[in-house]
């Protein structure tokens, strides 16, 4: 993997960073396949720095599958198979050598249903650093402190910190959860439907939260709710299953363009909910 | 006609009902009668030199201490050997192993082996502990022996609490780049800890009550003061019982009936600790 | 699937086309009542310019129901937003043609300075270019649209030759000053008229394409 120095910007509120700021990733001509059956069909886009993306289509056209190429959590699948090339900054992530745990360090994921550990709130957000070998506890603090401030829970939990994660609502969960990632000081998010199992403010504060971390970190993110896609990101992939039941990219583009003008007739139909 | 038909669904509810109550009843009732019957019987020969004192006049007299203290010492024995060897092959079963015939024939071998009669692993035990490792009869033999049997046990409910542990959490984890064994040392092992925990006592508490494999390995009737070491004889509260129900003329009854009463309340005392265990986790 | 929304955004254009045919109407009828001096046909196409301006914001009202409660996107968004600017113009149109039953009542039963020939063509011409117009939005005829465009220019040309008649006629004949001048303010409502027909066109287009364009480029 290699480490860019970057000139240290001053971000308000957060400290200069000291390696690339985002990730750029990388998808060409790249199929998934689970045993016989191929998932994911001839897929290539490019994910530019510091950029949220989404990636809508109907259900089951191998979203998910295609978001987790980037972290390579498709591995937990015994008969999961890639072919094609996968790139983050620059680098194929599936060729033989590379430290798929040092990668998950880099390009962190949020899930659908929050998933906070059975611990403490402290304990989850230092969970990460304390295994990547930080034991100082004023470190540990300031990380935590930091992240869930970045995750805009700071405040909200700052008084009980000791209390179980899973204490809080659905809402400051997940927040939870993207501070969990944060803490590692990733460079990618990606985003697993993180607001589908929320309430509408708790979705809304979500949203308003990728569009502070934007800044500092690209962001992917797969989501059913087209309005929020079009609320939330710059660049929109539309996929949808062909024939074979293969997840294709139909169209990408810039979001305001996909949702008022896109070139292509499906995407037109799929975004007026002329077809499901 | 709509009344007829809510009273016939009334009295098959109330038949039901019935029925049920009594085959819950016909459970309990037993079990509730046989322990008065046996506190009834037993209670004269319980003191406290019963339980401290050794053994005298063949055990016509005096006390049970070291059937105690050898049946205490089997127990940690048998943990000591099964759980580690039971965790760490259900975290492999779990975790690493592959959905592949060889694993589901380990696992069809784990089912066998619960089944297996205890008498067998008493044979098992003297071939290969007593004889084959020279162990000779001895306490350690006996726990290598039960250990062997409580096995299947603790693979299988280590296994399960493992497996129960929600994926979820092991996404989240990892997710975050930690490393596969790391995730199962500091979130899957701690989550599934109260269902190993679980399963180990109950081993122990099976342990406790295992009669036939302690004979043929090393249990003696009389021994001469508490086993000095792992590889002397020694007592245990099964055997001893045998031997005093059927084995000495003259033995007084209330003396079989204390045995097997401080026998019963340990194993229950077991399964009270084990159902405080479940129920503390629950509450987390 | 989304078969009541399908509904209302063609009841939504269909709204549209009987506004567009109310407008019409509107331009027709009162060319023919300053023609044939018909005061009370005249009163009644001002009266009834109240239902044209009604019709508006009735279908104002129902594009921003729409946007607010089937969130609209891409090509459905463009359709309901040229209706809310179409409207805007079609009433103007109205207006428009209400303009001139008010100078056919102004004019009263005062001696004509000329027989009316070329008024009543621009009056012709428009209300043909609209109903073209109305028909290229329905077909999201691009081609048909800018065409229609390019007949502005007839009416811009017929505009052209009326004022230079009656400026000659009032040159001639101060006494006629009067009444040529209200003929060239109808003129004028005419030619406004299919110049914002020419907007409506450019809707057309945007709705087609997802651009705006400027069609009929002035000749300027």
């Amino acid at each position: 993997m290699n480490i860019t120095d970057l000139v240290n910007e001053k971000i308000p509120g957060l400290p200069p960073k000291n390696t690339q700021l985002g990730g750029k990733l990388r998808l060409e001509q790249v199929n998934l396949y689970y045993g016989s059956f191929r998932a994911v069909k001839d897929i290539s886009l490019d994910i530019d720095t510091c950029s949220i993306t989404a990636i809508i289509g109907p259900s089951g056209c191998g979203k998910s599958s295609m978001l987790r190429l980037f972290n390579r959590m498709n591995d937990l699948i015994a008969s999961a198979r890639v072919e094609g090339l996968v790139e983050f900054d620059g680098v194929d992530i599936y060729q033989p050598g590379v430290d798929v745990v040092e990668l998950r360090k880099r390009v962190g994921m949020v899930f659908q249903k929050p998933n906070p550990f059975p611990m403490s709130i402290y304990d989850n957000v230092a969970f990460g650093p304390r295994r990547h070998g930080i034991r100082n506890k004023r470190a540990l603090d300031e990380i935590v402190e930091k992240s869930l401030g970045q995750a805009a829970l700071w405040d909200e939990v700052k008084d009980k910190l000791d209390q179980s994660g899973l204490s809080i609502s659905g809402g400051q969960q997940q927040r939870l959860c993207i501070a969990r990632v944060l803490a590692v000081e990733p460079e990618v998010i990606l985003m697993d439907e993180p607001c589908s199992a929320l309430d509408p403010i708790a979705t809304l504060k979500i949203e308003d939260l990728m569009r502070t971390l934007t800044s500092t970190y690209t962001i992917v993110i797969v989501t059913h709710n087209m309005q929020q896609a079009a609320r939330v990101s710059d660049m929109t992939a539309f996929l949808m299953v062909d024939d074979d039941r293969a997840g294709t990219l139909v169209e990408y583009g810039i979001t305001s363009e996909i949702f008022t003008n896109p070139k292509n007739q499906k995407t037109e139909d799929y975004i007026t909910g002329r077809f499901g | 006609m709509p009344g007829s038909s809510t009273k016939s669904r009334y009295l098959t509810q109330k038949a039901s009902m019935a029925l049920l109550v009594t085959a819950t009843l016909l459970v309990v009732v037993p079990i509730i009668l046989i322990i008065i019957y046996m506190i009834a019987n037993g209670y004269s020969a319980l003191s406290w030199d019963f339980l401290t004192q050794p053994p005298a006049q063949a055990g016509k007299a005096g006390g049970i201490l070291p059937a105690i203290v050898g049946t205490i010492y089997l127990m940690l024995g048998t943990i000591i050997f099964a759980l580690p060897v039971g965790v760490t092959a259900g975290i492999y079963l779990s975790e690493y192993a592959r959905n592949n015939w060889v694993t589901r024939l380990v696992n069809m071998a784990i089912i066998n082996l619960a089944g297996v009669p205890s008498i067998v692993f008493g044979l098992f035990g003297l071939g290969v502990f007593v004889m084959t490792f020279n162990l000779g009869m001895s306490l350690i033999a006996a726990s290598l022996t039960l250990a062997a049997q409580a096995l299947a046990m603790t693979i299988t409910t280590s296994r399960e609490a493992i497996t129960a542990v929600p994926k979820e959490y092991r996404e989240g984890s990892l997710a975050i780049g930690v490393s596969r064994w790391q995730t199962i040392r500091y979130v899957v092992l701690p989550q599934a800890s109260p269902g190993i925990l679980t399963g180990a006592i109950l081993a122990m508490s099976r342990a406790a009550g295992e009669t036939a494999p302690i004979i043929v390995v090393g249990a003696a009737f009389l021994v001469g003061g508490l086993p000095g070491s792992p590889f002397d004889r020694f007592m245990a509260l099964p055997y001893h019982l045998y031997t005093v129900s059927a084995h000495i003329p003259g033995m007084p009854a209330d003396i079989k009936w204390g045995v097997a009463l401080v026998l019963i309340a340990m194993v229950l005392f077991f399964n009270i600790l084990v159902t405080l265990v479940r129920f503390k986790s629950r509450k987390r | 699937m989304r078969k009541n929304y399908e509904r209302s955004l063609k009841a939504l254009q269909d709204e549209v086309l009987v506004m567009g045919s109310m407008v019409e109407k509107a331009i027709l009828r009162s060319m023919e009542a300053l023609k044939n001096r018909d005061l009370e046909l005249a009163r009644q196409i001002i009266a009834e310019d109240n239902a044209i301006n009604q019709k508006r914001f009735d279908i104002e009202e129902q594009c921003v129901e729409l946007i607010a409660t089937q969130q609209p996107m891409a090509g459905d968004l463009r359709v309901i937003i040229a209706i809310l600017n179409m409207v805007v113009d079609l009433e103007r149109i109205g207006d428009h043609a209400e303009g001139v039953a008010k100078i056919a009542i102004m004019i009263g039963d005062e001696p004509p300075i000329k027989p009316l020939i070329d008024l009543p063509r621009m009056a012709e011409r428009a209300s043909q270019m609209l109903r073209e117009a109305l028909d290229a939005f329905i077909r999201r005829d691009v081609l048909v649209a800018k065409k229609i465009c390019d007949d502005d220019e007839e009416v811009d040309n017929l505009y052209n030759q009326v004022f230079r008649e009656l400026l000659l006629i009032m040159a001639e004949n101060p006494k006629t000053i009067g009444r040529a001048t209200r003929l060239i303010w109808v003129a004028h409502n005419l030619e406004r008229s299919a110049d914002r027909i020419t907007n409506i066109c450019e809707r057309v287009v945007f709705i087609a394409t997802g651009h705006m364009e400027d069609i009929g480029a002035s000749k300027y």
